[in-house]
């Protein structure tokens, strides 16, 4: 058992933890934030990607024990004072999401890599974007309305980011 | 109405999804949780001779171990087949016998053995691994084609020769004739791939035992959890059904593997009243790929005849079905009910006979999958179409407009009485999309930089909206296949719809809202969709073969019938008008050419004060509804592929792809077209994707993503899709069912549009690139020895 601090959604959080568990289960199990799914055993479908220090992480690749003083933003904490993120917005706008389990590893995934891409100066667009979800699957939508929603989000995301300059 | 019928609503229920506050059945913990895994057969077929469980007993935190035989002891029943078929000779069919757990014989790679339970699914899962199995390996039977030969490995003592039916439909000497005189006849030998369903999430179960109640609750992933509560207590004798309660909460998805009702959640609750204890298993996807069930697993040899023009004169079928090693649920329907009925796809054939005969294998059992029967059917009609104007020498669209069906309805010789249909407009708006005149410059253009191009089509007619309950009665349904619904409008107007349908994805929270919505002029945001839940709802027979629109919804419709008129009735009463000069629109009731009107909240708060109601009405304003329907549904399609093949390595690439359908009445467009992107792509992943492998020996080679190859973004196109409309006149709304659609018409638009490319046949779904660079060699080596 090893001690783990780390910051989540904003919040610190220290628990006490088996070494040997998965940052998903971590946030899963011991803090209950099960808005990050699990949906292989391989690291393949990219429905438990969650930010790790702003970057896209698939959280069952990763120990928690290893992230001690570790910012994580999930699913959860994305939305702000009620109203939600661009990228959840436009998933709503576009009927981007079906059964909604691959979906918080879908829009994890989509912000970063808006903002990845934003700061490299490349354009998002429908083929980058089929092209950078090789690491997650949907079974339902055929990913055509996830293209648009994040197609949409990023327009959103960069003119909020020009805007705040 | 702005939210109404026909309305691009954005989905009710996406909140919580996309702010991670769905609630999932594993995320559900309660009091008392303890965690299962299962020991499993390591191999296909083995004789059990010894489970030792000291050592997994031993260590701390597991809370018991349990196995078959104790559960038999116990009186849990075996589990059962949903629809009994009878072989051409006039037998029943023959069935292994399935025991939740192995009592002896373990006859599939994953077959559960024991239940171990344990403070975490950690611990629970290290001990499972602790648990020692002594077993006597027997040789397998794996394969559809190799199951029926002599001297193949029995997969159940008491199904000789592994057949368990060999069902006929049609007219067999009216069809040897028509061959018999036909001017070409088309020969195919088809393989329709093995699949892994893989809904996201994966199956999971907790199973809570109330002692001092004696009453049982059931978290489970289910499409179905009234079906799931009526067979866990009337077949395996669980616990009766009113000391019983299922709940499906948010489902990840189901594509028909969550319609069954599988050894794992029957042991949960039997363990969770063996430990005293919660008992919750959640399976991973290794445990998916071996345990859920497959999908189609068929070989067929076909024959199709055509007279001098091209029409089609007879049609011949000979299928051999892999069931697995038990008969799942639906197992004997899929292959022959909702198969050889659709064998006449949208031609008219003037005779058609074919038989499929069912073969148990060490395998996991095969089940319905999205479209369940229907896209094999379509996949082997659309193929030989395809390859007899290949033969013959004509353009595939003009020899399919030859044998379009073009009145309705229409008596299929295969049973089926399709309601209506405009294949030709569909076909006609499919190949604008397309752009087919152009089709052969863009041929030109990929050849000049060294790719070849290739254009498929596939019309298709599928038969949704399962099912009239004397007519599926009358073919062997354990089942009727009927809907309920039942519309509470609250003192204050709200409205809560309770159906007994069940949403996996599919929307209901929003496109049942919009019935509402449309008939009383309610916003959307006033109605709310109760499902999945025994406590909840009344008996409902769950969501699957498309059904819950022509079905569920058409049950909401007529529960909607009986509200206005009560609420007419009581306006009337209030506004001292005629009953039939009241107009509720707008969410207000009015008296049609004057002022005089009330809220459509005043309407609900008389009902339930009941201080003014008409002479012996009973208070309150609620009703419920059974809707049975008189037919299925035909829902069709037209979809053109365009693929362009790499010669050099086999890689191909849909780069066009074209799907016009006709589903009648359309609630929600947008989700619809939803339904269509994940149909054809599950369609696509089966053409060249998907292929569950087992070996010789029934060890399952694919058992995770590593190995088994989900389409991913990158692999599909986007879509160009558009709408014919021929409402179906059976039901309220003329709505015909959209959910399998995709995943029918799309595999042989793309073998089509493949083989057109390489200018060969001879090739199986999937066509992976080393399937299509094999099929191209075949082709090329005459070409260059010429």
């Amino acid at each position: 058992m090893t001690n783990v601090s780390m910051t989540v959604n904003g919040k610190s959080v220290n628990r006490e933890v088996p070494d040997t568990t998965l940052l998903s289960d971590f946030l899963r199990e011991h803090l209950r934030l099960t808005g990050t799914h699990v949906g292989c055993d391989t690291s393949q479908c990219g429905a438990c990607v969650v930010h790790v220090n702003g970057r896209a992480v698939k959280s069952c690749t990763a120990l928690a024990v290893a992230l001690d003083g570790a910012e994580i933003t999930t699913i959860e904490g994305l939305a702000k004072g009620g109203e939600m993120h661009p990228m959840q917005a436009a998933f709503n706008k576009h009927h981007g999401l079906q059964c909604g389990f691959c979906t918080p590893g879908m829009i994890m995934a989509g912000i970063d890599m808006v903002n990845r891409y934003a700061a490299e100066g490349r354009d998002v667009t429908p083929a980058a974007i089929r092209h950078e979800l090789e690491g997650n699957i949907c079974r339902c939508t055929g990913y055509h309305n996830i293209v648009n929603a994040i197609e949409d989000a990023a327009g959103q995301m960069n003119a909020m980011s020009k805007a705040a300059e | 109405m702005s939210d109404g019928i026909g309305a691009r609503v954005a989905r009710k229920e996406d909140k919580r999804f996309l702010t991670g506050k769905g609630k999932y059945t594993d995320d559900i913990r309660v009091e008392n949780q303890a965690y299962a895994a299962f020991v499993r057969s390591p191999v296909a077929h083995a004789r059990i001779t010894g489970i030792d469980a000291s050592a997994a007993l031993e260590m701390e935190g597991v809370i018991a171990v349990h196995t078959g035989p104790e559960m038999k002891a116990d009186g849990i029943g075996d589990i059962i087949t949903g629809w009994a078929i009878t072989s051409k000779d006039g037998n029943p069919m023959q069935c292994g016998v399935w025991n939740p757990m192995v009592t002896t014989y373990a006859r599939y790679m994953g077959d559960a053995i024991a239940i171990v339970v344990a403070e975490t699914q950690d611990i629970a899962r290290r001990a499972a691994e602790a648990v020692v199995l002594d077993y006597e390996e027997l040789p397998a039977t794996v394969f559809a084609d190799k199951a029926l030969q002599p001297g193949a490995p029995q997969v159940h003592e008491n199904v000789p020769g592994n057949l368990i039916f060999n069902w006929e439909i049609g007219d067999e000497a009216k069809t040897e004739t028509a061959m018999a005189g036909a001017h070409h006849v088309t020969t195919l030998n088809i393989t329709n791939n093995r699949l892994s369903p893989n809904a996201m999430e994966p199956r999971s179960a907790v199973a809570i035992y109330d002692e001092a109640e004696d009453h049982y609750t059931l978290y489970t992933t289910s499409q179905n959890p009234h079906v799931a509560r009526l067979v866990l207590s009337a077949f395996y004798q669980v616990a009766p059904e009113h000391k019983l309660r299922v709940i499906a909460p948010d489902v990840g998805g189901g594509f028909g593997s969550k319609i069954y009702i599988y050894p794992e959640e029957i042991t949960c609750l039997w363990a969770s009243m063996k430990t005293g204890r919660s008992v919750k298993w959640t399976s991973d996807r290794s445990e998916a790929f071996m345990t859920d069930a497959h999908g189609r697993d068929h070989v067929t040899t076909a024959r199709m005849g055509f007279d001098k023009d091209g029409k089609i004169v007879g049609f011949h079928v000979d299928t051999i079905a892999n069931i697995g090693a038990y008969v799942s649920l639906f197992a004997t329907a899929t292959p022959t009910y909702l198969y050889g009925t659709l064998w006449s796809g949208t031609y008219d054939i003037p005779a058609i006979y074919g038989t499929v005969r069912a073969v148990h294998t060490n395998t996991v059992p095969v089940d319905a999958y999205r479209g369940a029967g229907r896209p094999e059917a379509t996949y082997m009609i659309e193929r030989m179409m395809e390859t007899a104007a290949r033969e013959m020498g004509m353009d595939p669209a003009e020899l399919r407009r030859k044998n379009f069906i073009t009145e309705f309805p229409y008596q299929t010789q295969v049973l089926l009485n399709y309601d209506s249909g405009d294949y030709h407009t569909l076909l006609d708006m499919a190949q604008k999309h397309a752009k087919v005149d152009s089709f052969a410059e863009r041929k030109a253009e990929a050849a000049s930089r060294g790719k070849l191009r290739g254009i498929g089509y596939s019309t298709f007619v599928e038969a949704c909206g399962l099912a009239p309950s004397a007519a599926a009665g009358s073919l062997g349904a354990g089942v009727g296949l009927w809907e309920s619904a039942e519309v509470r409008v609250n003192p204050v107007g709200t409205v809560e719809v309770l159906t007994g349908c069940h949403s996996h994805g599919q929307g209901h929270e929003t496109t049942f809202a919009q019935l509402v919505s449309d008939r009383f002029g309610l916003p959307i945001d006033n109605v709310s969709i109760v499902h999945g839940d025994t406590d909840k709802t009344q008996f409902g027979m769950g969501t699957y073969g498309s059904r819950s629109g022509p079905v569920g919804m058409s049950a909401v419709m007529k529960a909607l019938d009986k509200v206005e008129e009560k609420a007419k009735k009581i306006a009337a009463h209030v506004l001292e008008a005629s009953e039939d000069d009241i107009v509720i629109e707008g969410g207000e009731a009015k008296v049609a050419g004057t002022d005089k009107k009330m809220g459509w909240h005043e309407v609900g708060l008389a009902a339930y004060t009941a201080h003014n109601l008409p002479e012996g009405m009973e208070p309150g304003l609620k009703e419920t509804s059974f809707y049975d329907p008189q037919n299925f549904s035909f829902p069709s399609g037209a979809l053109i592929c365009e693929v362009e093949v790499d010669p050099d390595t086999g890689v191909t690439e849909i780069v066009q792809f074209t799907a016009v359908d006709d589903f009648g009445t359309v609630i929600n467009p947008m989700i619809v077209e939803g339904q269509v992107h994940g149909g054809v792509t599950q369609g696509i992943g089966q053409a060249m994707l998907e292929q569950v492998v087992y070996d010789e020996d029934g060890q399952l080679i694919t058992g995770s993503y590593m190995d088994y190859t989900m389409p991913r973004a990158a692999d599909v196109p986007a879509f160009t899709l558009d709408h014919g409309c021929t409402p179906s006149p059976l039901n309220p709304l003329g709505v015909k069912g959209c959910g399998e659609a995709g995943a029918i018409g799309a595999p042989p638009a793309v073998i089509n549009a493949i083989t057109d490319a390489i200018g060969s046949n001879d090739l199986q779904m999937p066509a992976t690139p080393l399937a299509v660079w094999t099929a191209l060699q075949a082709v090329k080596a005459p070409m260059a020895a010429e």
